[in-house]
């Protein structure tokens, strides 16, 4: 047996007298009722790595990575945008990182008043009244509000826009289907990629419990008429959910001001990085409705004050909905959430402000613009949808596949192909560009895009 | 004398001053003359511009004071003892801190393309072997965001496994001392929860749990070590019940910490486990996530996990997108990549012998301190004297029968004392309970002061039980006014409501 490791202290030392304490001669004796069978942990080492062999090694697995940046133009999320240096230092404080859920609200304070500051400040970017303290993703984020939707209503049909990508697709079929709900696609309009309301008005009946839209769209573009799909969900007695990427929400219009019942949104543009797509953070937020809140999914943090009377204070409100008091009948199995990655997002916000965020959604609105407008002028086929996009755009190239390969070998992420998520968008690849691109970048993309893929 | 730090820290709002910024930001870059508030882009219909953003406008080095103080008003195992039952706050080593913050790991983007992500791919890939081999399963998905997601998805499985069968079950069997993510998961899957009743022993009736397993039966959700920190011993002759019903095992690796290394949930007859790696595998709980929760299954499940998963074939590591059985994706992207990085520094760190290490110390410090609790006047371990694994339940019954002091009072107590309590008034088997886990990085040293406070607890509680009940005193703040927190009344969830309620009590 090892006789000690830095994260082990009793190992050493204090072993022996711990044993006569318990009244054991050797840790066997506390094992006893475990079953004998003989197997060996192949696939790792033996012993304790060194600390810097554990280093060396996990580095040179990871070199094998190559790293783009700000040549990386792929949509669809996520997104390189600008992280200011300040959210990193801030939670990589070990009494942030180290802490788990604030059950002794007492001696939690700190993460309870940033998460209360982070609901609140989604609900000023969403124009909503409550938030929660975060959901995982988007993906489950929608699939968590259909189910809301449904406890509040009753009803079992949802609606979301057929242009969402198969994978969002499939984890709202995964967290739905099960309680028997139905989902049912309404077909975005191939002009503008938005929701077409024509074919909504043909699904939304009595039977709607929550109709989905989103703005921008999967695919950049923004929906100048949410209002319309608002509205046509009330008309049938349904809820209205509306999904915006927040950084979006520093010039558009935000969900509340559509009045819609639910926002979701994807937290990551919000000071936190890449990470290989698993950095998510699912932002939901609601009117002040008891209806709503009371079924709200998640952990949600209130202000309250001490029972003296004397201070202000938080705590995790409403907890009789959770999972640890009401067991089958909570409104959601989620325990842990994305805390850390919420407290990141709350930087961001607090020092962006205002200002900052309106800024950087009118950089990324006009660096959108430039690089459509480049693409257009060198005779591609950009964008596929028109109106107004925002950070993503669909460009018809030929074949996605081959044109990303030969980027690639100029050092260059080309864009996402669509066809493996739309077939019927073949050929046509997903593009963003965001704050962090110069315009030299932009322009090397779109002269290696008319070289490699030609224009008309 | 231990005191917590408090500030009288404002909401970030209320440090709002006019046009101060926190961090400057180019505006518009390209001269595309996008400046939306002078109508510069013609194609931006005006309705659907913004009005007024009221985000808080600060400096920045206000804005660091004001994220430092409150971190200082927050506890963490960084400052101390933090002996949260089923949570399994062990140190997070801070080499793996820095490898998850490596460019290679945070920088990279999941459709750059996989020759370009061949470290990552491999990465997961090797963990995945690791992770099967230490659980022996057959192969893992990394994808679930957490452990509860990770139950969400073993239900999913069973669902499509049985129905995929062409049969109908429509029950899980859960213990009544399971974690309550295990009741919520399953309903969530769409299953009714079937309880069944902890036996005298403290482990789950076998002959109860015969009853119940019938040709309804979808699964068992288990953990083992259970919440009361005894190992499930029948756990082979309930795997059998269960599967000559036509259930399949589900493992809640909630509780690895008790037997890793030592046993593994493979052959104890479990087809599906989820793990947490912000548990045994040592990542951060960062305030409340982001955790990670992989699920392994037996070979003959291996078809309806989530996809993808990472392939090793012809030299290089390739998205393998599975099988039509598959449940098909549970949440975005290959799961939390960062979480995972630090889970596969943590066990190269620690190899299989020192995990084995980790399991053995646990296992003696939750004992040690079981025994040295178990002489506190007004504390009582119930269901029988047999060592604990990783966690032990106390209950507080007779002292609060005695003097009134509860278990939240305790833990309250704990807190102005620089030590976090135990998880409180869990498993709900047990009244007034009080479950601790003192990790295997946790010191003799603080296991020690654990028990002198309790023992000093005790002994006020039953000398002048108001002094424990009015606790805490030295924490942050004092005790907090729940109720008010949750009447439809007074309820503030955000900083609008806060300003709305000013408005109502001015009014009024």
């Amino acid at each position: 047996m090892l006789k000690n490791h830095p994260y082990i202290p009793n190992a050493s030392s204090a072993f022996e007298e711990m044993l006569r304490d318990v009244g054991v001669s050797d840790t066997e004796e506390l094992f006893k009722d475990l079953p004998k069978f003989h197997f060996k942990i192949r696939e790792m080492p033996k012993e304790p790595m060194d600390e810097l062999s554990v280093k060396t090694e996990v580095m040179r697995v990871l070199s094998k990575n190559a790293i783009f940046r700000n040549r990386c133009f792929t949509g669809g999320g996520p997104w390189f945008h600008y992280i200011p240096s300040v959210v990193k230092h801030i939670i990589s404080r070990g009494e942030f990182l180290t802490a788990y859920t604030p059950y002794q609200a007492e001696m939690s304070q700190g993460v309870l008043q940033s998460l209360f500051e982070f609901q609140s400040m989604i609900c000023e970017l969403y124009d909503m009244d409550v938030a929660n303290a975060s959901m995982y993703d988007l993906p489950t984020s929608i699939g968590e509000a259909a189910l809301l939707c449904s406890r509040v209503t009753g009803r079992k049909k949802i609606i979301i826009p057929s242009s969402l990508p198969r994978e969002r697709k499939s984890v709202i079929i995964n967290y739905t289907q099960p309680q028997g709900l139905l989902v049912k696609e309404a077909p975005y309009s191939a002009e503008d990629g938005c929701l077409d309301q024509e074919c909504l008005k043909g699904l939304i009946n009595r039977d709607v419990a929550g109709a989905y839209v989103e703005s921008p769209s999967f695919f950049g573009t923004i929906d100048d008429d949410i209002k319309g799909v608002v509205d046509l969900a009330h008309d049938s007695g349904a809820l209205a959910v509306v999904g915006s990427d927040p950084l979006s929400l520093g010039v558009f219009k935000p969900p509340g001001e559509y009045d819609a019942d639910i926002a979701v949104g994807d937290g990551q543009p919000l000071g936190i990085p890449p990470g290989l797509g698993g950095n998510a953070l699912g932002i939901m937020a609601c009117r002040d409705d008891p209806r709503i809140v009371r079924q709200m999914p998640g952990r949600i943090v209130g202000l309250t004050q001490t029972k003296d009377g004397t201070k202000r204070g938080f705590v995790l409100a409403l907890s009789t909905r959770e999972q640890h008091i009401r067991r089958e009948k909570a409104t959601s199995n989620i325990c842990t959430n994305e805390t850390l990655l919420a407290l990141a997002a709350a930087v961001y916000m607090s020092l962006m402000g205002r200002d900052g965020m309106a800024r950087a959604a009118r950089t990324i609105l006009g660096n959108t613009k430039y690089t459509i407008d480049k693409l257009k002028r060198a005779g591609l086929a950009a964008p596929v949808f028109r109106g107004t996009n925002f950070r993503d755009f669909a460009v018809s190239l030929k074949n996605v596949d081959g044109i990303n390969k030969r980027l690639l070998k100029r050092g260059l992420v080309g864009g996402r192909d669509l066809s493996k998520d739309f077939p019927d968008l073949k050929g046509v690849g997903l593009f963003a560009v965001t704050e962090v691109h110069i315009r030299e970048e932009m322009d090397v993309l779109v002269s290696a895009l008319h070289e490699i893929a030609g224009g008309t | 004398m231990f005191r917590q730090a408090y500030f009288d820290e404002p909401l970030i709002f209320e440090m709002s001053r006019e046009g101060k910024v926190g961090v400057l930001i180019k505006d518009d870059p390209t001269g595309a003359k996008t400046d939306v508030r002078k109508g510069g882009i013609a194609e931006v219909p005006s309705g659907v511009l913004r009005g007024k953003l009221n985000l808080p406008e600060v400096s920045q080095i206000e804005v660091v004071r004001h994220f430092t103080r409150l971190s200082q008003m927050n506890w963490g195992i960084d400052l101390g003892p933090y002996p949260l039952g089923s949570c399994t706050m062990k140190y997070n080593p801070r080499v793996n801190e820095d490898l998850a913050w490596l460019d290679e790991v945070q920088q990279i983007h999941p459709e750059q393309g996989l020759e370009s992500i061949q470290g990552a791919l491999e990465l997961l890939y090797r963990l995945d072997r690791m992770l099967s081999s230490l659980t022996g399963m057959h192969k893992f998905t990394l994808q679930p965001a957490a452990g509860a997601q990770g139950e969400l998805t073993g239900c999913l499985i069973m669902r499509r496994y049985h129905k995929n069968r062409g049969d109908r079950r429509d029950e899980i069997i859960v213990p009544d001392s399971a974690h309550g993510t295990n009741p919520a998961s399953a309903a969530m899957a769409g299953f009714k929860v079937v309880e069944v009743r902890t036996g005298k022993d403290g482990c789950i009736d076998l002959e109860l749990l015969k009853g119940a397993a019938t040709d309804r039966t979808a699964g068992l959700m288990m953990t083992n070590p259970n919440t009361l920190g005894l190992f499930e011993k029948r756990a082979c002759d309930i795997a059998e019940v269960v599967h000559d019903a036509g259930g399949l095992m589900y493992y809640d690796g909630a509780n690895l910490q008790g037997i890793v290394g030592r046993a593994r949930p493979g052959d104890l007859g479990f087809d599906i486990v989820h793990l947490n790696l912000h548990k045994t595998f040592s990542t951060p709980h960062g305030g409340g996530g982001p955790g990670s929760g992989p699920v392994g299954v037996k070979e003959h499940l291996k078809d309806f996990l989530p996809v993808p998963t990472v392939a090793y074939k012809g030299w290089r590591y390739q998205l393998d997108w599975g099988k039509p059985e598959s449940i098909g994706k549970i949440r975005g992207g290959y799961g939390s990549f960062p979480i995972l990085v630090r889970a596969y520094a943590y066990l190269l760190s620690m190899g299989a012998e020192g995990l084995r290490l980790s399991c053995d110390i646990a296992v003696l410090n939750t004992n040690y301190f079981a025994k040295k609790v178990s002489k506190i006047k007004g504390f009582s371990i119930p269901f029988g004297s047999a060592f604990r694994k990783h966690e032990v339940v106390v209950s507080a019954e007779e002292m609060t029968k005695e003097t009134g002091v509860t278990a939240l009072d305790v833990a309250k107590a704990l807190l102005d004392r620089g030590l976090h309590s135990p998880t409180i008034y869990f498993p709900l088997i047990v009244k007034e309970a009080l479950m601790f886990e003192f990790t295997e990085t946790e010191t003799k040293e603080n296991i020690d002061r654990y028990v002198d406070a309790l023992k000093e607890i005790s002994d006020k509680a039953y000398a002048e039980p108001a002094s424990v009940k009015s606790a805490p005193q030295n924490a942050s703040v004092s005790r907090l006014d729940e109720v008010r927190a949750n009447h439809p009344r007074t309820m503030c969830l955000s900083y609008r409501m806060f300003l709305k309620g000013q408005e109502r009590d001015a009014s009024s």
